[in-house]
């Protein structure tokens, strides 16, 4: 009897060792909370400075979106860097803590194959946003970093926790719905970025972390 | 009956350390010997001696290689080793539906 149990937890052990070394667990829910946190601060700025008129398409009788000001796309391109930057700060941050509080490191096989998987959508959305802002169409810009993002956590959640795809397919659907009602580009934004972090942070949180911390 | 199904075990994979390297490499295509120190939590000497015994059975394959001046040695499990390891599972398996 009292060897069969040390075999279960032999059992229990490797089957932990599997999952350990193939996914990266260590991804924080808060780190999601303080990102959408900083996303929806970003677009209530924007949102003071050009109103909802400035985001709509050409053909809507928008007179900025065609042309817009230096002035205007610098600030939304330093918008969006620090915006980014942020996010990323505390995101890593919370994972960070996370990872100490379980004993595990953070720059691991796992870590780096989730970063490697993530990277070709990020990079490929990035340089293709970039593109669209050169030609002035922002409304365009807004939908497509939700879309590419959603596409780059679809192919990152093979190597962490599963529920990240479903959060994937969320940001993906809401982009491609997005292109068809372009007046609510900033809105969807907002929500993709804001609104879907905080809310998937929170579920993870009481999920698997609030036993723990 | 369980004489026979004794018979399937793999002597190669007869312990702890061995049973978890062969899990860890079926889930992952290659792992270096530092991420499997830290996973495992064993000693260099210890590692070293499993890794090479996997590896004399031909179920584990090295690959040797310098990032800038410093040595990193990968592994993967080899086809063989995967399915003599698939093998050892089954016979697991139908030894403990057995009891």
């Amino acid at each position: 009897m009292h060897e069969s149990r040390e075999h279960l937890q032999t059992l229990t052990e490797i089957r932990s060792l599997m999952e350990r070394s193939s996914k990266f667990l260590s991804l924080s829910g808060l780190s999601g909370v303080s990102a959408g946190i900083v996303a929806l601060a970003g677009a209530v700025v924007v949102y003071n400075r050009f109103r909802w008129q400035t985001l709509l398409p050409a053909p809507y009788g928008n007179r900025i979106t065609s042309q817009l000001y230096g002035s205007d796309r610098t600030f939304l391109i330093i918008m969006a860097v620090a915006v980014l930057a942020l996010a990323l700060l505390f995101g890593v941050y919370f994972t960070i803590r996370k990872a100490h509080r379980q004993g595990l490191s953070v720059w691991n096989n796992s870590s780096r194959q989730l970063l490697r998987s993530m990277a070709v959508p990020l990079l490929a959305g990035g340089i293709f946003c970039l593109a669209l802002l050169s030609y002035n169409l922002i409304w365009l810009a807004l939908p497509s970093t939700l879309i590419f993002y959603g596409l780059a956590l679809v192919s990152g959640s093979k190597h962490t926790l599963r529920d990240v795809e479903s959060l994937g397919y969320c940001e993906i659907g809401l982009g491609l719905l997005t292109l068809f009602w372009p007046s609510y580009s900033l809105l969807a934004w907002a929500t993709g970025f804001g609104l879907l972090h905080i809310s998937y942070g929170l579920a993870m949180y009481f999920k698997y972390e609030r036993n723990t911390a | 009956m369980n004489q026979q199904l004794l018979a399937n075990f793999n002597k190669a994979f007869e312990s702890k350390a061995r049973l978890s390297i062969m899990s860890v490499l079926m889930v992952n295509d290659w792992l270096s010997f530092n991420a499997f120190k830290e996973l495992l939590g064993l000693t260099d000497g210890n590692l070293a001696t499993h890794l090479r015994a996997l590896e004399e059975a031909g179920f584990v394959s090295v690959q040797k290689q310098f990032v800038g001046r410093k040595p990193n040695t990968t592994y993967t499990a080899t086809d063989a080793g995967r399915q003599a390891f698939t093998e050892h599972l089954n016979a697991l398996e139908a030894f403990i539906r057995g009891i």
